[in-house]
């Protein structure tokens, strides 16, 4: 019977291609937004993610998250040192600040200063040369991203990637590209410098504190929570595990912007479009096959049977709607150069199937009612 | 088939419509039954209890001594799937379907497998004369062909009860004849009893007997030379 149910709808096909289209588009909206988004949250964290060797971000109290901290002076690092359970304990800057390039462009770029010795929060992974070389002279390094294409250089034949080799200006101090760089990209999108600790001294010499972290490696069996705490009591700083400063990031993020009330509301209406669309089409659908579910229950066709006829279908269309959507989204999220980035989760494609299987049930509940109902003497009526 | 009292009213009280008025009727293995009458006659009420797909007010309707009235809807359901034919006066074949598709039907809702289903809907189709029409689609039928469609479904699954609704009155007289022909010949073969309701006065003589109802009485069964002389079904042709 399932097979009759599925012919009977694949016949209407006016129908059944614009229930598969509007579920389609519910589906590429439902999990394409939600994966934006979710990459769009991965961004805000992006930097602490990619310094994975610190156990612990010590900040100032005042700090909200790793794109907004407050400087500290450089005692507060021999400070932290001094707490018992600390393996090694390191500055980090984070700031921005402008940079000139080659042809005279000026642009705004993220700068990271790492510790000199270790080189600890630098990238992990360089493109072209070492991480080492960031200890030459006026050294840089710049993320890949970043050098293609906000920090381009306009030549005669056109724009070019910015490169090792290319000289900059910051803040009236001459910088050398050592290195391009593999980076997780920032939630401001800007392109981001990499340098030595003592050199971010040297280009923001106005600036008497330019500490905004200190990273810090616990000692083998050390639990992270009650060092974190320790270092919190003892130096009256502010000290979070990886895992707790990422997670107070992100808090911070959705607080203070109203980026989830604008994805949420796109996600909201394009499950009220798809559910009312589908809905309708498929109650149309039923209405225009009532006389035929009316023969067949006449010949003795039982209401679990017509219901799992009308089920069948409702599965059809969902399954359908939905691997279409995906797909699209998919193909979305890999066009070359998509700015915003995509991460599809199973948990997205699950909330996003479960969503689409509800609009689904509820239309098929609609109109399993009308057959339910439907008296089967009306085969005698022409 | 055994009916005896039955009954039915639409609506409540002043406004209430009696559709029968005590019909006791009784159908013979192997008979073919015709009930004629004026439109409105309550026709198309009594063939629906008959079959029973339309509960009556009252009274009662055994088939193969089985009280239709007694039963819950789903044993009702599967007593019908067993045991009832239908012809439609529109055929009512699902065009999504071929013939032979529509013909298995009523096996699939039996529970049969796909593929004896189809094995026995294609000698069903064979049997009307459509042994080369398996995989038409309806509407690439004539309305005869569709209507012996419709009645290799009705006989597929072998049922003892077909009822058939003005099976002719979609068609020319040629068809009719036709169709008659064969339901007379393959309706009533194995004890199978058959009951059509019709107006047409031209097929009169392919029953064994006529019940004549009007105003939801049946007011006289007879043998077709008759019912023909009657003035109620002659002068509602």
């Amino acid at each position: 019977m399932y097979q009759i149910a599925l012919k009977m709808l694949l016949a209407n096909r006016g129908k059944y291609l614009g229930m598969v289209l509007s579920l389609a588009f519910t589906s590429l909206i439902m999990t394409q937004q939600p994966a934006v988004f979710a990459s769009i949250l991965t961004r805000t964290y992006g930097l602490i993610d990619d310094i994975a060797i610190a156990d612990i971000w010590v900040m100032d109290p005042q700090a909200q998250s790793v794109e907004e901290s407050k400087a500290m002076p450089d005692t507060r690092l021999s400070l932290v040192r001094s707490v018992s359970g600390v393996e090694w304990a390191v500055p980090l800057h984070k700031g921005s600040l402008k940079v000139r390039l080659p042809d005279g462009n000026t642009v705004g770029c993220g700068l990271i200063g790492v510790d000199d010795v270790s080189l600890v929060g630098a990238p992990g992974v360089m493109r072209s040369s070492s991480m080492a070389d960031l200890r030459m002279s006026d050294a840089v390094a710049v993320d890949a991203e970043g050098a293609a294409n906000r920090l381009a250089v306009r030549t005669e034949r056109g724009m070019r990637p910015l490169g090792v080799g290319d000289a900059l200006e910051v803040n009236d101090r001459r910088a050398v590209v050592v290195g391009v760089a593999d980076a997780t990209p920032t939630f401001q999108s800007q392109p981001m410098l990499y340098t030595t600790y003592s050199r971010v001294k040297l280009f923001n010499k106005s600036e008497r504190k330019v500490m905004s972290f200190v990273l810090v490696k616990a000692q083998p069996g050390q639990d992270h929570r009650g060092l974190a705490a320790r270092i919190a009591s003892e130096t009256g700083l502010t000290a979070l595990t990886a895992d707790d400063f990422r997670a107070r990031t992100l808090q911070h993020f959705i607080k203070r912007t109203a980026i989830i009330m604008h994805f949420g509301t796109t996600i909201l209406m394009s499950f009220c479009i798809g559910a009312v669309v589908t809905g309708l089409m498929f109650h149309n659908f039923t209405q225009d096959a009532l006389r035929h579910f009316g023969v067949l229950k006449a010949m003795g066709a039982d209401d679990r049977t017509l219901l799992l006829m009308i089920l069948s279908q409702a599965l059809l269309v969902a399954g359908t709607g939905f691997g279409l959507g995906v797909g699209m989204a998919m193909i979305m999220g890999n066009l070359p150069g998509d700015p915003m980035g995509m991460r599809l989760s199973p948990l997205i494609l699950a909330v996003g199937g479960g969503a689409v299987l509800s609009i689904t049930l509820v239309s098929a509940a609609l109109s399993i009612r009308q057959v339910l109902r439907l008296e089967p003497a009306i085969v005698f009526k022409q | 088939m055994v009916c005896a009292g039955l009954e039915k009213r639409y609506g409540e009280g002043a406004t209430a419509v009696h559709a029968l008025r005590g019909v006791d009727l009784t159908v013979q293995r192997g008979e073919l039954l015709m009930l004629v009458g004026p439109s409105g006659c309550g026709k198309t009420t009594l063939i629906s209890v008959m079959a029973g797909i339309l509960d009556p007010t009252d009274g009662t309707c055994r088939i193969l001594g089985q009280d239709m009235t007694a039963l819950a809807s789903r044993p009702r359901a599967a007593f019908r799937a067993r045991n009832i034919g239908f012809v439609f006066q529109a055929y009512n074949l699902n065009p999504a379907l071929t013939a032979a598709e529509n013909v298995s039907v009523p096996l699939r809702i039996c529970g049969a497998p796909v593929r004896e289903a189809m094995r026995r809907a294609e000698a069903a189709l064979d049997l009307v004369g459509l042994g080369d029409k398996t995989e038409s689609a309806p509407g690439d039928l004539s309305g005869g062909q569709q209507q012996r469609v419709a009645i290799a479904r009705a006989l597929v699954h072998e049922p003892q009860l077909i009822v058939c609704d003005e099976p002719t009155s979609a068609l020319d007289h040629a068809n009719g004849q036709r169709v008659m022909e064969l339901l007379r010949r393959v309706g009533t073969v194995d004890g199978r009893a058959l009951v059509i309701v019709t107006h047409d006065a031209r097929i009169f003589d392919f029953s064994d007997r006529i019940a004549e109802l009007d105003d939801g009485r049946v007011t006289r069964v007879g043998t077709p030379g008759a019912a023909r002389h009657s003035p109620g079904p002659s002068s509602a042709t």
